[in-house]
């Protein structure tokens, strides 16, 4: 009742606007309520723009749980966190996807979760569990930023691709790596972190100078990167790129194959294993949820084999539980990380900001 | 006795009708953008139950956030001069020579306008950048300096020059010029000395415009210049999106808002003394066919202009969405209609992101005219201080970064009876919020220009003062009304920043669509994302194409 | 001395032929007045003069050196638009001195020409008025002090006194004339009113079809109208066509007397109103009175006949019959002129006789034909 009250406000004040009959067809499928009402049978999740789960999975959540998933995505991952944090006490939805560890002390901090152990997280595995003691958030995918290159461009060349931190800044790859600016690209400060988790806190400057003398070169987003800049790349090939390496993802060789019509026996672009950083994401309860009960079904099923094993082809991740399958596309063209670079989360929350900082004077400017 | 009191109670029988008028724009406005801004500003200044304005000084005495005012100052400054450098050949040429394809033209020079920064950015690199049409021809690349952004900023403000300044000159009795040069002077000092001080008012109105649309630049900053360049709407973004740094956020966000309602009060002066005593003649009588060297030159000048710099970036787009694994065809538009086998990031096919736009942007146009007319009705008649100020409150939008409004929406639109953080309405609203100022903009000349004559006519004859707009003004201005709904649609078909910013579920519009295949590794991702970016060129330009055809005679719209 | 002369000039806008070989002269300290109906080609002309309007076909000289390729602002001639064109951005003195800022006179210079010629125009100390605030009597004399500050060898006015009410025109034509002849100036003038042309001009021009269809002095032009078009556009209503044997012509409304030496055969006659003399009905041709405009001087009476087109007459008040009566009209031979042959396009003379017979206003007809 509560609802229909509410929506018959919002469509008043939408009429006094004098759009009442674009709110009539703006139909049903858009204008499905708020959402809230603690018997309401939708569960709305937060994230951010990359979000991305097939309906049928989607569909088999609400099949086994009878509650269905309604998603608002917007922004990047930490605009939409932002954007939580900005609403505290009066959420979107009941569930946000897409806090990293990069930023997971900012959600903690700001005390955005409700605890909740999510059953079937002791099929996670541990290393991922960076919230083990409270349950404040659930681990619910991981991703390596990496070094790509370009296997063509080497080959040519006859020319080993870089493998480690330590290669990047080699004279033989000389103006050939570009990166993203670490203070607006999600990549950009993951490889910052990767090296400082590789040189240490007093040395990864050090690293970076020497990157600089090498010809590394900043751009602010991935989309520039890796369409704009990178040679390995389809778009990089239109626009005569010629940067041979760029920092993306562990998961974008298998993407390329996916993405090109007919599909190549082998990806065209390589990691670099030895310079990854790992990414994990987490989701959590939103303190203040309305449908309580409906948000804790979500975040089981988050990290459920079904979803897990769906997880990869929908948004290039690595699922977290030990027993999920990766797609043959995965195990075919990915790259296994033996030993991606970390940092401790709390250390990354007290020097996140003096590091990009102190990046951004040396490298940047 | 009787008289004066009848005279009393029908003026104010007028002002009430112009508050009515203005009640659903004021509320509107109110409750979309005033109230939202100030929450999060509020939010920034206002900590601990007391008001932090030590943070101005904080803030502004930082290097970093100084050297960013200064570059945002100056970039400004020389994108506005150098738009209207290059723009200026280009109103006089479509002012006032006749010339096959003119209107198609004038059409294509638009699109920039109404094309979102995702869109663009590459195809402009393929401009400037490595194995750009200048590293070419003569070895130069531009991309990462200033000059690319300025550049950029002449692409994307060239039409508000030509039709803003070019709208006028077509008006402007050509005898004036000849009755200089039968006194002596040149061809040229007859222009200085006639023709542009004529124009002053409608070149300080485009300049305004311009310097208001670099001086509030993202997009193109942000992909063009790379990370050494920064404008204040970059550090708003920045500080809020990225560092939740409100403070701060909050200390910059009112400094632009100064510095913009700077600008435009400076802009209503000039509107106001434009409607100085020009004689304006019908523009169709002073278009010629060019005659002569000179009017060949410019002529072809301004085209060579418009080729290079406005459809050489356009046409890489297009010819990079034919081009395939397998040579040019047709493939990723084929692609577009399908539904990704693998998932991705698409659960419908990416050309349903066309139907999302035309709903979206219908919507949107609705409200903008809902909000924007009534507005524009209001300010008709000219009056007071009250309704100047009005006039400028439209406009302030413009000036607003949408991560602003965008967070604003977040933390006041969160309570019954307006709880909309969830609904769909939010994106054209905030569409909207950009396409009021372009509605009222065209609208106003229109209506100011409808004798006041034909209204007392009307009363006259019996119609009241609603039945003498319906029966008077509307006719009249309906085309004004048609070209007003196709600027607002155009602009939030376009528009980018607000529409990504604003939770919504998943129908993503075209330039969300576009942004989201090309952050995405893969050739068939980019080729879709140049096949979509295609049809949104296609589609504003042919929304434009259509408002060149109701295009009023004799008015010349303001941005 | 010949100072303008204009050989064979042809312009055309498109299809239309706006000037067709046109031949003129215009001697030194002559005020020549071009006279026709809008659309005649008179500021065509005008603009082929001053450069503005290119020329298709023939040769502009000006003191005997031909003008093609010489730039407007370089031809020494001044123009005085219709609707002035003051800068509106200027006052008064601004426009005033801006030809002479353009050929560089020193300041001192400017300012005493323009006083001297504010003086002239009647506009002593205007300087500093705004052109928004005059009224257009002033406007018309800034206008022309403008105009006359370069001193230009050749001064033109298009339509100089078209929107001014009739009292103040009346009396611009004299003080204009007068002020004309004291500077030695040498004007070519465009006028659609004959009376204003008659009181400016030491020789009309008048213009048809992009064609001179007559010149001569206005006491010769009145007199001796060329052609039925002339004559109508005098203003001229009792035209018929006749067919002259010795002294006297057949028309519809009988026998004319001709003046001794008329030409011969198949010609169409004027009347003037004058010689349109009311008698006895039973005497001569019988006609109704129609109507009786007190025209200040005299009555102009309209006559419908039994037969052939409505006359007009002038005639005294106390002679004036009154409206609905009988009377009788014989015709005096000295006021009768047997008129040339139209220029011009057959069909467009067939056209205007049916006209004619429609006995509706000529006037009406010559606008729409050549709009």
């Amino acid at each position: 009742m509560n609802s229909q009250l509410r929506r018959a406000v919002g469509t008043a004040v939408v009429g006094a606007l004098g759009i009442s009959t674009l709110a009539a067809c703006g139909g049903e499928s858009k204008d499905s309520g708020s959402g809230d009402g603690s018997k309401s049978r939708t569960v709305t999740l937060v994230s951010h723009e990359s979000f991305a789960a097939s309906e049928a999975v989607l569909k088999e959540f609400t099949r086994q749980t009878g509650y269905t998933v309604k998603v608002l995505k917007s922004g990047d991952a930490g605009t939409a966190l932002n954007k939580e944090i900005l609403t505290k006490g009066s959420p979107q939805g009941d569930v946000f996807f897409g806090v990293d560890n990069t930023l997971l002390s900012r959600a903690l901090d700001n005390d955005l979760f409700t605890p909740y152990e999510a059953k079937g997280l002791d099929q996670v595995v541990q290393e991922v569990q960076l919230d083990a003691d409270k349950h404040r958030v659930t681990p619910v995918d991981t991703g390596d930023i990496c070094v790509n290159y370009d296997k063509k461009f080497f080959a040519d060349k006859k020319l080993a691709p870089p493998k480690t931190f330590a290669d990047l800044a080699k004279p033989e790859y000389r103006n050939m790596l570009v990166v993203e600016n670490a203070a607006t690209s999600s990549p950009g400060l993951g490889f910052l972190l990767g090296s400082v988790g590789e040189y240490g806190e007093s040395g990864w400057q050090g690293y970076w100078k020497r990157l600089k003398d090498n010809g590394v070169k900043v751009v602010d987003g991935w989309e520039q990167a890796y369409n704009e800049e990178f040679s390995g790349s389809a778009g990089g090939k239109k626009a005569g790129a010629d940067r041979p390496l760029v920092v993306s993802y562990a998961s974008s060789p298998p993407v390329e194959v996916l993405y090109s019509d007919p599909q190549p026996t082998e990806a065209p672009t390589g990691v670099a294993t030895g310079t990854c950083f790992r990414q994990i994401e987490f989701a959590g309860l939103l303190e203040g949820a309305k449908n309580e009960a409906g948000g804790k079904a979500l975040l089981d099923f988050l990290i459920s084999k079904k979803f897990q094993e769906d997880m990869p082809l929908n948004m290039f991740v690595n699922p977290v539980i030990k027993d999920a399958k990766l797609p043959e596309l995965f195990t075919e063209h990915g790259a296994v990380i033996e030993k991606p670079e970390t940092v401790a989360a709390d250390a990354i929350a007290k020097n996140r900001e003096q590091w990009v900082r102190s990046w951004s004077s040396l490298v940047v400017k | 006795m009787v008289l004066a009191r009848r005279e009393v109670v029908g003026s104010l029988r007028g002002n009430a009708a112009r508050l009515g008028l203005m009640a659903g724009p004021v509320a509107f406005f109110a409750v979309f953008f005033a109230y939202p801004v100030a929450a999060i500003v509020g939010r920034g200044l206002h900590t601990d139950g007391v008001w932090q304005f030590g943070r101005f000084g904080e803030v502004l005495g930082r290097p970093d956030i100084l050297s960013v005012l200064w570059f945002t100052t100056w970039q400004a400054l020389a994108s506005t001069a150098l738009t209207l450098l290059i723009a200026l050949p280009g109103a006089y040429v479509f002012a006032r020579l006749d010339f096959p394809g003119k209107r198609l033209l004038r059409a294509v020079v638009t699109v920039p306008f109404v094309l979102p920064t995702v869109v663009v950015g590459s195809a402009f690199l393929a401009l400037l950048g490595r194995g750009g049409l200048l590293d070419e021809l003569w070895g130069i690349r531009l991309d990462t300096t200033v000059w690319a952004i300025l550049l950029a900023h002449v692409f994307f403000n060239y039409a508000v020059v030509v039709r803003t300044v070019g709208g006028l000159w077509s008006q402007l009795d050509p005898r004036q010029e000849e009755a200089a040069r039968v006194l002596g002077a040149g061809r040229f000092a007859a222009w200085r000395r006639v023709t542009l001080p004529a124009l002053v008012p409608s070149l300080a109105a485009a300049a305004l415009m311009v310097f208001l649309f670099t001086f509030t630049s993202f997009g193109v900053v942000q992909i063009l210049g790379g990370p050494s360049f920064s404008t204040l709407e970059v550090e708003i973004y920045r500080q809020t999106a990225d560092f939740l740094d409100l403070p701060t956020a909050a200390v910059l966000t009112l400094v632009q808002f100064a510095a913009v309602g700077a600008v435009l009060a400076v802009h209503a002066w000039t509107v106001r003394r434009r409607e100085s005593a020009l004689r304006l003649v019908d523009p169709v009588r002073t278009a010629r066919p060019p005659r002569g060297t000179a009017q060949w030159a410019m002529l072809g000048g301004v085209l060579a202009t418009v080729l290079v710099l406005l459809l050489a970036p356009l046409a890489v787009l297009v010819e990079r969405s034919f081009d395939t694994a397998g040579g040019h065809g047709l493939d990723h538009y084929r692609e577009l209609g399908t539904v990704d086998p693998a998932g991705g990031a698409f659960l419908v096919a990416p050309i349903e992101a066309v139907w999302n736009s035309l709903q979206y942007a219908l919507a949107a146009t609705a409200i903008a005219l809902a909000v924007g007319g009534p507005a524009a009705a209001a300010l008709t008649r000219r009056a007071g201080r009250l309704v100047r100020g009005f006039d400028a409150l439209l406009m302030l939008p413009l000036g607003v970064s949408a991560v602003t409004v965008g967070f604003g929406f977040l933390i006041t639109l969160d309570e019954p009876p307006l709880d909309l953080r969830a609904s769909w309405i939010l994106v054209p609203l905030a569409q909207a919020l950009v396409g009021v100022p372009f509605v009222v903009r065209t609208m106003l000349p229109v209506l100011r220009a409808v004798d006041e004559r034909l209204r007392e006519a009307a009363a006259v004859l019996g119609a009241s003062p609603l039945r003498a707009w319906r029966e008077v003004d509307l006719p009249l201005v309906r085309r004004a009304l048609l070209v007003a709904a196709g600027f607002a649609f155009a602009v939030s078909l376009g528009e980018f920043g607000a529409t990504v910013f604003i939770a919504r579920p998943d129908n993503p519009t075209l330039p969300v669509a576009v942004a989201r295949l090309l952050g995405r590794p893969g050739e068939l991702n980019y080729g879709q994302a140049m096949a979509l970016s295609t049809i949104l060129m296609v589609v504003c330009a042919a929304a434009l194409l259509l408002l060149e055809r109701v295009r009023t005679e004799s008015t010349s719209e303001e941005f | 001395m010949t100072l303008l002369e204009l050989r064979g000039v042809t312009v055309r806008f498109g299809p239309r032929t706006a000037l067709d070989t046109v031949d003129l002269q215009v001697a030194e300290h002559e005020i020549v007045c071009l006279l026709g109906p809008s659309g005649s080609g008179k500021s065509t002309l005008l603009r082929a003069v001053a450069g503005l309007q290119a020329v298709d076909a023939g040769r502009v000289l000006l003191g005997g050196a031909d003008q093609a390729g010489v730039p407007v602002h370089r031809r020494g001639v001044g123009l005085m638009f219709q609707d002035h064109q003051l800068f509106p951005q200027r006052d008064v003195g601004g426009n005033v001195a801006f030809g002479l800022r353009m050929r560089g006179a020193e300041r001192g210079e400017q300012a005493r020409r323009t006083d001297e010629l504010l003086r002239l125009v009647g506009l002593p100390g205007a300087q500093k008025r705004s052109v928004a605030a005059l009224s257009g009597g002033e406007q018309q004399r800034v206008a022309l002090a403008r105009a006359l500050a370069p001193e230009p060898r050749l001064l033109m006015l298009d339509e100089p006194l078209g929107q001014l009410d009739r009292g103040l025109r009346e009396r611009l034509v004299v003080e204009l004339r007068g002020l004309f002849g004291r500077l030695g100036t040498t004007v070519l003038a465009v006028t659609h009113d004959q009376g204003e042309a008659f009181a400016l001009a030491d020789r009309v021009v008048v213009m048809r079809d992009g064609r001179i269809a007559q010149a001569g002095t206005p006491l010769e032009v009145w007199q001796r109208p060329a052609s039925p078009f002339v004559a109508r556009f005098l203003g001229f209503e009792n035209v018929v066509a006749a067919t002259v044997g010795g002294a006297a012509a057949d028309t519809v409304w009988g026998k004319l007397p001709v003046p001794d030496g008329s030409p011969q055969g198949a010609r169409t006659l004027l009347v003037r109103p004058d010689g349109v003399r009311i008698t006895d009905p039973s005497q001569g041709l019988r006609c109704t009175v129609e109507s009786r405009t007190f025209r200040g001087t005299h009555v102009a009476v309209r006559l419908r006949p039994d037969d052939g087109p409505e006359l007009e007459a002038e005639c005294s008040l106390a002679q004036a019959p009154e409206e609905g009566a009988s009377v009788g009209v014989v015709f005096a031979a000295d006021e009768v002129v047997v008129l040339g042959p139209d220029e011009g396009l057959k069909g467009v003379r067939r056209r205007r006789e049916q006209t004619l017979q429609g006995g509706r206003s000529f006037l009406d007809r010559v606008d729409e034909g050549d709009a």
